[in-house]
């Protein structure tokens, strides 16, 4: 059952990836990612983070797609003419060579014996209490440097966009 | 419960979403939908700290990809200032014309 | 429940606190002062980070703090100290270029300040986590600096492939995090040295994730093969940006190279030296070698920057606590030499930067003899020539390495250096030996307050570490005993 759920998941977020590459219009390459992030909420839940797949799909689908599907509107992009860029055959070849080598990488250094044998989660892994906890305890100094990192998004973004500064 | 999905099965699919990640972004000449493709990778990156943190029973891999997410909103913000503040100046946000991996 | 309080060192971040409080003072002055007074701005960021240089140089805790966070130790306050001195310098050589550009706004140094906290984090970092948050916070910030002059369409795209090139790396950088957690069990720097010399552990996880850890900061710190963004970007972003980004953010990638591989996986079963020589040999031939034909004095001081990354890189390869310390030395060196030489290429770039070739130099010396000569006192200590602190930097890092017996890398470094004079040399050659064919209608050029005082701090640093570097040469030795 839970191979099941695995292999549904896994599948469709990997046709979203490839046919997000592979989309011609910016706007279905969105969409398709949107649908990829679905898909990994339900993988995080099913690896017992539940917080994590709310806010995947709150933030990530939610808040992050909705804005990048904003500006493809508000820009009225569209692809003109072929979606593959000129410097084309050469950085294709590296793409493609990368993708073989993690892939192979990945698979044959895979010493299965080795990986991190699995423990038995507390019984409220992953929950909102158990993440809240070691939040703002274990990671208070991480949680304010975002609160910084987030102002100086900001700003930036206000600084780029607008008009007149 | 029925017997837990091996550890390696999620590995495997997020090193491949990775690499379709990585291919878009060395591929693809719109700027947005190279931002998508980061975003991609970066998620394939958050779906390993998962699957690691169920595996070894610890917190810091889910918190680690919390941290992640704010980041990612952040680029997001950024990111998409930076298109629009070009495609001001040119009306379009082709790659190509930025030369993105000329030296 | 009980929850166990965090421990709260808030002297230990007391610098960047101070800063962040001066970013938030430009923002809010930002909104409510007349556009008479933007003048101001400048020095509020200034006042910033003589406290911060002030607070760092105080008080100091030899501890990790905020869980295992934050590593307050001399290493730390070494490197604190060096943002505060690059941040300071390019600070005081905006203030003329921002006038001039009509970006003088609050922003422009707000965003400096906070591109300067993410470096303070990277040094500080004694976690993953920190590691990661530290390097956004300067990235993000860079992006939107290299773009700042909106209407240049060179920036604009200077900004973009920042960007997507960043966001790249950032990928990399972050997968080989993941997969260190994974085969380890943790993201504190302490506790992955205890389990990798400890533990049996997937020694293909580890290596793999800290060559993508590798991949993702060299991108940052801009090592060939890795260096594509470079150029382009050094090229179009404003002048001050230009010099901000060659010295600080690489040395605060510098700074985590060395916690992560020298101090945290160093006991992995793999060579991580070979890496870092590979990168070093070509960082430094490509970069010298493709500044030798640049014609821009502006491209050819971003190519150089990519060469003296590579410098750095040697002590890094040494792998001992002397070429370490040989690395620090070397970074406070070249933002003493860097940022001054960039301060005089604004100046000589007058308005929208139209005249940054090399022969926009020829008769300079006959015009402004006081700048050439500076110009040329910082071009030979790029070039490392002696008596100057370029030479005692580069001496250092090379007897670390052979020390290490790594001849065949000195070999390469020296004939790189070699190149190096050579193209240095020839800013001297258009200043001095060269005159002016047609009398130039332009008005002459006033060397402003802030690069005056950015050009004092300069000298002082160049000729005071060539002359007497034993201090600052012991401070940071001290800096690595106390990790």
């Amino acid at each position: 059952m839970q191979l099941l759920i695995f292999y549904g998941f896994g599948f469709l977020a990997l046709f979203s990836g490839i046919a997000m590459i592979m989309s011609r219009q910016p706007v279905t390459s969105a969409l398709l990612m949107i649908l990829n992030m679905f898909c990994l909420a339900g993988l995080y839940a099913q690896l017992g983070a539940h917080l994590i797949a709310a806010l995947q799909v709150m933030v990530y689908a939610g808040a992050i797609m909705v804005l990048v599907l904003f500006v493809i509107m508000f820009l009225n992009l569209r692809e003109k003419a072929g979606i593959v860029s000129k410097h084309g055959v050469m950085t294709q070849a590296v793409g493609i060579a990368v993708l073989g080598f993690v892939i192979t990488a990945m698979v044959s250094k895979l010493d299965m014996a080795k990986l991190p044998a699995a423990k038995a989660p507390a019984a409220d892994f992953g929950s909102v209490v158990a993440i809240g906890r070691v939040l703002f305890t274990d990671y208070l100094l991480p949680f304010e440097i975002t609160s910084v990192l987030l102002l100086a998004a900001i700003v930036g973004a206000v600084v780029l966009a607008k008009r007149k500064v | 419960m029925d017997m837990p999905v091996p550890l390696h099965h999620y590995l495997i699919l997020s090193g491949i979403l990775f690499s379709v990640g990585v291919v878009g972004v060395l591929t693809r000449r719109n700027a947005i939908v190279v931002y998508m493709c980061i975003e991609l990778m970066l998620n394939s990156v958050n779906l390993t700290l998962i699957a690691f943190s169920r595996q070894l029973g610890d917190l810091n891999g889910q918190l680690f990809t919390f941290m992640v997410m704010a980041v990612a909103a952040a680029e997001a913000a950024v990111g998409l200032g930076i298109i629009i503040a070009l495609f001001r100046n040119r009306q379009s946000v082709d790659v190509d014309d930025v030369n993105l991996l000329k030296g | 429940m009980v929850i166990v309080p965090p421990s709260i060192d808030l002297a230990a971040v007391g610098p960047e606190l101070i800063l962040t409080g001066a970013a938030s003072l430009l923002l809010l002055v930002g909104v409510f002062l007349k556009e008479q007074s933007r003048f101001l701005n400048p020095w509020i960021a200034l006042l910033g980070v003589i406290l911060a240089a002030g607070c760092a140089s105080s008080s100091l805790f030899p501890h990790t703090t905020f869980q295992g966070m934050y590593a307050a130790d001399l290493f730390t306050r070494f490197f604190k100290l060096l943002f505060l001195l690059g941040t300071g310098m390019t600070i005081l050589i905006s203030i003329k270029y921002t006038a001039d550009e009509q970006i003088e706004h609050a922003e422009y140094y707000a965003l400096l300040l906070f591109a300067t906290i993410g470096m303070m984090l990277m040094a500080a970092a004694s976690d993953l986590v920190t590691v990661f948050l530290g390097i956004e916070t300067l990235s993000l910030s860079l992006y939107v600096l290299a773009g700042y002059t909106r209407t240049r369409l060179v920036s604009n795209e200077a900004s973009l492939k920042y960007f997507l090139l960043g966001g790249f790396a950032t990928g990399f950088l972050l997968y080989g995090i993941a997969l260190i957690y994974g085969s380890t069990g943790h993201t504190n720097l302490a506790k992955i040295a205890y389990a990798v010399s400890h533990g049996n552990l997937n020694t293909g996880l580890l290596t793999i994730g800290a060559l993508l850890l590798l991949v993702g900061l060299g991108f940052k710190v801009a090592a060939v093969p890795f260096h594509q963004w470079t150029p382009d970007v050094y090229q179009g972003a404003p002048i001050p940006v230009t010099a901000f980004m060659s010295a600080g953010p690489k040395a605060a990638v510098l700074a985590v190279m060395i916690r992560v591989f020298e101090q945290s996986i160093a006991f992995m079963n793999v060579d991580w030296t070979v890496w870092i020589t590979i990168l070093a040999i070509l960082t430094m031939t490509v970069g010298n070698i493709a500044a030798l034909v640049q014609s821009d004095a502006k491209r050819m001081l971003a190519f150089s920057s990519i060469s003296h990354a590579g410098y750095a890189m040697v002590g890094m390869a040494a792998a001992s606590r002397e070429g370490s310390s040989a690395v620090l030395y070397y970074m406070l060196v070249y933002t003493f030499m860097n940022i001054g030489a960039f301060g005089i290429l604004a100046l000589v770039a007058r308005q929208n930067e139209q005249r940054t070739a090399m022969r926009d130099f020829t008769g300079f010396a006959y015009k402004n003899p006081a700048l050439a000569f500076i110009m040329t006192i910082l071009v030979f200590s790029l070039a490392g020539i002696p008596p100057m602190a370029g030479f005692m930097a580069k001496f250092y890092i090379f007897m670390s390495a052979i020390k290490a017996g790594q001849n065949f890398l000195v070999l390469a470094a020296v004939l790189n250096s070699a190149i190096g004079i050579y193209y240095y040399l020839r800013f001297a050659i258009y200043m001095y030996m060269k005159e002016d064919e047609a009398p130039s209608t332009l008005p002459p050029l006033r060397a402003s307050l802030g690069l005056i005082l950015a050009l004092v701090i300069s000298l002082y640093g160049v000729i005071r570490l060539g002359v007497l570097p034993a201090e600052y040469l012991d401070f940071a030795g001290k800096a690595l005993l106390t990790f």
